[in-house]
């Protein structure tokens, strides 16, 4: 019985030694961006969030590229929830909201009311360069532009679309304005 | 009967549309034609669109594709939706875009147009200012003892496209569901016009992001057969080697997704993982996670190096000892089977009525895939499989089927890469084609018109979602609220792309 034990436990003990791990080192959030938040916080003498964030990603237009990413946050090897980053489904539980594409005239209301929706103090991110000042799409009679057009963004995500890691990198940097500030 | 429908549309004006020719009726040539149609149960409607001067249907006839053209000179013409269900959704967009009205058409409510825009008919020839409060939206009714209304979106509880989905249930059953989209509308054809065919690009390959090289590709088709130029064996193959990548990289998020709604979130971990490694090993090799703007008209931005063959070589063969296993637990689960077998069943008249592709219409029968039939370079001829169950698990199951099938089809591609140039130039001259080309969800259509100085002079992109999302209404019928997302999830039709 002991035997086959150890039989059964010390292979999978040892190859989980020498195999690497899943998921990616995390990623460091660059000093001016994190600065540049806590300014921010401090311009506003924002009430300080925890040392978690409860994400509501809002598509106001995307090409649904933006959200394969977004999405791809979620998988093992990025695994956001190691560092307290969740994706919520109700704006009332949501302490950042994700948004992106350019804003359509179509969607406008629907974010706006999204928008009430997320208690104070909250964190307008606009993710891809769609949501930073309308992309490629600028100019047609169906958007309204970036997601500023709407909101007052907190953090721009440029990409097309952004990385994971780098989306993580900014919602890193969000956690880490909170801390220092 | 078919035959005669040839014979009427070939009786039109050739307007020479390449690969597949355009004719151009008269309005009773098009009214002969529709009423053609009512009878040709085997006549396929790929897709019907406009511009300010005609409309054009494409159309399917055993194995014949062809587009039929008639004159709007009032502004109106024949609906198609008489005799084609699947023509509901695109008169709407005709009416709504270029303000065209289908003349005896079954449904005459606005769809992408929610009241929101600066203009009406913004592709019209002269768009007319709005100056209309936004009207409230006008759904379907039911009537019957205890129905009520589950209204659910357009922002949805996950990070998902915005939509809205109108839920007539009768206790737990679903008695009628109609989905309302046009949220992300973004003026795609408008702004692809007057613009150069390379220029143009871009947007296709923004019609639908997870699709990015499936609709590139058919974009480029499209001007390279009004052009009559022939890429070089060496960027179509690369062209296929990116589109059996995202062909394995979505049905991997697909089937893991499909899983995860049944409960079994390891599977749906593990596939996440794999998929990973396919887009890291597509951002070593092309240098973009999606290859997005990869294919151009002409051909490919990118040459593989060895170093990017090692990186896709290591990924496939990842996915490739895998698959099995993740199989197997699929295979032996009960619980699992429980909830996919017999669960939003798509009849194959239906798929048929519809002219459904991709995995929904294969798993419910239905054998067209676009590599085959009308099939193109570097696709080597083959039957698709299909399978005849139509329900959740034909589709989880079809999809582990195509993964296997990418994988040795993208390991063929670059064992034998053939020499050639990356992309030719594109002479300066006008031109029509169709490009048709198989995506992950069936066959992307883009038509595109291009004036003697190479301008996009017109121009249609048809995602494959158009034929998808009125079977998901029919597909959730008699099912329970509860396994809405499983169904939803197994025809995944993208919001995006039917927006524009
Ligand atoms: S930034 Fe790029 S990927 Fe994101 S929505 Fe815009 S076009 Fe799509």
């Amino acid at each position: 019985m002991k035997e086959g034990w150890r039989r059964l436990l010390w292979p999978r003990l040892a190859q989980a030694l020498v195999s690497p791990p899943l998921t990616d080192a995390p990623p460091v959030p660059p000093e001016e961006v994190v600065q540049a938040l806590v300014a921010r916080l401090e311009a506003a003498s924002q009430a300080r969030l925890g040392r978690s964030l409860a994400i509501r990603q809002v598509d106001a237009g995307s090409c649904n590229g933006c959200e394969l990413e977004i999405s791809a946050m979620q998988n093992v090897v990025h695994d956001l929830e190691r560092f307290g980053l969740r994706f919520v489904a109700s704006p009332r539980h949501a302490d950042v909201l994700l948004v992106t594409g350019p804003l359509t005239r179509n969607m406008r209301e629907a974010l706006l009311r999204t928008a009430e929706c997320t208690p104070e103090p909250k964190w307008v991110v606009a993710a891809g360069d769609c949501a930073v000042d309308g992309g490629v799409f600028k100019g047609s009679y169906a958007i309204e532009g970036g997601i500023d057009a709407a909101l007052p963004i907190d953090l721009l995500i440029p990409g097309c679309p952004p990385t994971p890691a780098q989306l993580l990198e900014g919602m890193l940097a969000l956690l880490e304005a909170q801390r220092t500030g | 009967m078919s035959e005669a429908l040839l014979r009427l549309v070939r009786h039109g004006q050739e307007q020479g549309c390449r690969p597949h020719q355009r004719y151009l009726l008269d309005r009773g040539q098009w009214a002969a034609l529709v009423a053609e149609i009512g009878q040709a149960d085997g006549v396929a409607l790929l897709g019907l669109w406009a511009d300010p001067a005609q409309v054009h249907a494409a159309l399917m006839v055993e194995e014949a594709i062809l587009i039929a053209s008639c004159a709007v000179p009032e502004g109106r013409y024949g609906a198609l939706s008489p005799v084609r269900p699947g023509a509901v959704l695109f008169e709407r967009m005709i009416r709504d875009l270029w303000g065209l009205v289908a003349e005896g058409g079954v449904d005459q409510r606005p769809w992408l147009d929610h009241g929101r825009w600066p203009v009406l008919g913004p592709l019209a020839a002269r768009p007319a200012p709005n100056a209309m409060p936004p009207p409230q939206p006008v759904f379907l009714s039911v009537e019957g003892e205890g129905i009520h209304h589950i209204p659910v979106g357009p922002v949805h509880a996950g990070v998902i496209e915005p939509g809205h989905f109108r839920f007539h249930v009768q206790g737990e059953a679903v008695v009628r569901l109609e989905a309302r989209l046009g949220y992300l509308h973004k003026g795609h054809i408008g702004l692809m016009l007057g613009k150069p065919a390379r220029v143009a690009a871009r947007f296709a390959a923004r019609l639908s992001g997870d699709s990015t090289v499936a609709h590139s590709w058919a974009f480029a088709q499209g001007v390279e057969a009004a052009l009559g130029l022939e890429p070089s064996p060496r960027a179509l193959a690369l062209r296929a080697l990116m589109a059996e990548l995202e062909r394995l990289h979505n049905h991997l998020n697909d089937w893991g997704a499909l899983c995860n709604d049944a409960a079994f979130a390891w599977l749906h971990a593990r596939a996440g993982a794999l998929r990973e490694a396919v887009l890291r090993a597509a951002s070593a090799a092309f240098g973009h996670r999606l290859m997005m703007d990869r294919v151009v008209p002409g051909g490919v931005t990118d040459d593989l190096t060895p170093a990017g063959v090692a990186a896709i070589g290591a990924a496939l063969d990842a996915v490739e000892a895998e698959l099995p296993r993740l199989d197997s637990v699929y295979d032996g689960h009960a619980s699992l089977a429980d909830r996919m077998v017999g669960t939003g069943v798509i009849a194959s008249s239906l798929v048929r009525r519809f002219a459904a592709g991709g995995v929904v219409g294969r798993a419910s029968g239905r054998a067209v895939d676009a590599r085959h039939r009308p099939g193109y370079a570097p696709y080597p001829p083959a039957e698709p499989a299909v399978l005849a169950a139509g329900d959740v698990d034909a589709r989880a199951r079809l999809r582990m089927a195509e993964m296997q099938h990418s994988i040795r089809l993208a390991r063929g591609l670059m064992g034998s890469l053939p020499p050639g140039e990356l992309a030719l130039p594109l002479p300066q001259r006008g031109g029509e084609g169709l490009g048709l080309v198989e995506g992950f969800r069936g066959d992307c259509l883009h038509w595109v018109a291009l004036d003697d100085g190479g301008l996009v002079r017109a121009v249609f992109p048809r995602d494959p979602s158009w034929l998808l999302w009125p079977l998901l209404e029919a597909a959730i019928e008699g099912n329970i609220v509860a396994d809405f997302p499983l169904i939803n999830k197994s025809i995944n039709a993208s919001y995006s792309g039917v927006d524009l």
